[in-house]
């Protein structure tokens, strides 16, 4: 199996100031990697090292070679989905909906949703690992707080696929709320059944078609995610 | 081979097509973009029972026998044939730079690339790309139309279902004199195409609520991101 990262050009923003700034920016950058950690990460460069560390992961564990899901469920679990911003994926699923629910209704929908994404992932993950990533160029400005990293994966025999994020800046860093599979957002792709489930059978009923789903994905690969 | 499959072909599809009329022509659930959703549904059945019949093992089996180097070789052969209309597609769009690009590259694979068994044009920074008539339509101004499943061709909307007449006319193909050989090659080349598809599966079942209407989605998303060449603005929440 092999897997590695490429990538094909870089841009940090900033790079082209003065010294003096420099130095102020080095200084303002010690202050805040200590202070919020990766957190503070360019987008692109998030997006990099967190693709980087988790196909390096599969790559030498041979349990998750061999389909132990639940170990693919925890290294997406730990690695990637702390920087997902669920609430905001769970808005965009909604669409207008949202206003129909209860904050309570609301959270339960974003927890079964954030389970059902990372069932999706992981499934992605063991199917797609042994593809190479390609990062496209990327551009942004100090200003900018939304933005959209792209890559592409790439695959023996058959076109490029695209795999893009939106990223947003929160108070908590670059948070991912959208990816698209060539083409096709994995969120707003869900707005639809969304929108149908909640007429037929109002917001509690979307709430037990998500956790039957999960949990027949619990039945069929035999895991749990906490 | 290619007679039983002819046989098989027209009369049964004209039996689902009415049956599916029949039965569903009027159930919708209200979704503007799905107007014949029941008529849809059942074709969608059809097509699946077909796919998990025959389709899917046999690219299974495909998939399993052939060495990598050769799959490779089959998928950019059907890549070639494709890329010229590509870039006739691309000069209808008004852009003139892919379309070059576009014949370049069949320029380059069917000569050092091998009758195009080697994609050495993507190597040498000529991307690949995709287009078709539909997407012209679309570029052009043309809406959707309705969401509609065809039996065998499987999702498109009414624009996509015009242009893929256009796609099967200009398919080199479609031109190739002796039926044995075409219809050969149009079974490997939907074996081929049907083999890429396969790890995509398991993550859909894995995703979908709604089988039917996860397919849907992605398909309007993903042609709405195509014309616009990967660069569609965000779809507000309406």
């Amino acid at each position: 199996m092999t897997l590695w990262c490429t990538e094909t050009t870089q841009h940090r923003p900033g790079m082209h100031k003065t010294m003096k700034r420099g130095i102020f920016s080095l200084l303002a950058g010690l202050f805040f990697a200590v202070t919020a950690g990766a957190a503070e990460m360019a987008p692109d460069a998030m997006i990099k090292t967190v693709s980087g560390e988790v196909l390096d992961i599969v790559r030498k564990d041979k349990d998750i070679q061999s389909g132990n899901s639940q170990k693919t469920l925890e290294l997406v679990e730990n690695k990637i989905l702390p920087h997902f911003d669920f609430k905001r994926m769970t808005q965009l699923a909604l669409g207008r909906e949202a206003r129909k629910a209860t904050p309570q209704q609301l959270d339960s929908v974003a927890g079964e949703f954030r389970n059902l994404l990372v069932r999706t992932y992981s499934k992605a993950l063991t199917e797609f690992s042994d593809r190479e990533i390609i990062f496209k160029p990327f551009k942004m400005t100090a200003t900018d707080t939304d933005v959209k990293v792209r890559t592409d994966i790439r695959q023996t025999g058959g076109k490029p696929v695209s795999l893009d994020y939106y990223l947003e800046k929160t108070a908590a860093g670059w948070k991912v709320y959208d990816v698209e599979v060539a083409g096709a957002s994995l969120v707003t792709n869900y707005r639809s059944s969304f929108a149908h489930e909640i007429q037929v059978s109002g917001m509690d009923g979307l709430i037990r078609s998500l956790q039957a789903k999960n949990k027949s994905g619990d039945a069929a690969g035999a895991v749990k995610i906490k | 081979m290619t007679a039983p499959i002819r046989r098989f072909g027209f009369r049964q599809l004209f039996v689902a097509v009415v049956a599916a009329l029949a039965m569903g022509g009027c159930a919708t659930s209200g979704n503007p973009k799905d107007p014949i959703e029941g008529f849809n549904r059942v074709m969608y059945g059809f097509n699946e029972g077909l796919d998990a019949a025959i389709i899917r093992p046999v690219a299974k089996g495909y998939d399993a026998v052939l060495p990598t180097p050769v799959r490779t070789g089959v998928t950019n052969f059907f890549g070639n044939i494709a890329d010229f209309f590509i870039g006739v597609n691309n000069l209808l769009q008004g852009k003139p730079g892919d379309a070059a690009s576009d014949l370049g590259r069949v320029l380059v694979n069917s000569t050092a690339g091998i009758f195009g068994l080697i994609d050495v044009a993507s190597d040498m920074g000529l991307e690949k790309h995709e287009e078709d008539f539909g997407q012209t339509f679309g570029r052009w101004g043309a809406g959707n139309g309705a969401y509609v499943v065809l039996p065998l061709f499987g999702p498109r909307t009414v624009r996509d279902t015009v242009g893929l007449v256009l796609d099967m006319k200009a398919d080199p193909l479609a031109h190739i004199d002796d039926v044995s050989t075409r219809n050969s090659l149009r079974v490997l080349r939907l074996i081929d195409n049907r083999a890429d598809l396969l790890p995509a599966d398991k993550v859909i079942e894995e995703a979908a609520l709604d089988k039917y209407a996860y397919i849907r989605d992605g398909y309007l998303q993903r042609r709405r991101s195509l014309i616009h060449d990967g660069n569609a603005p965000r779809e507000a929440i309406e």
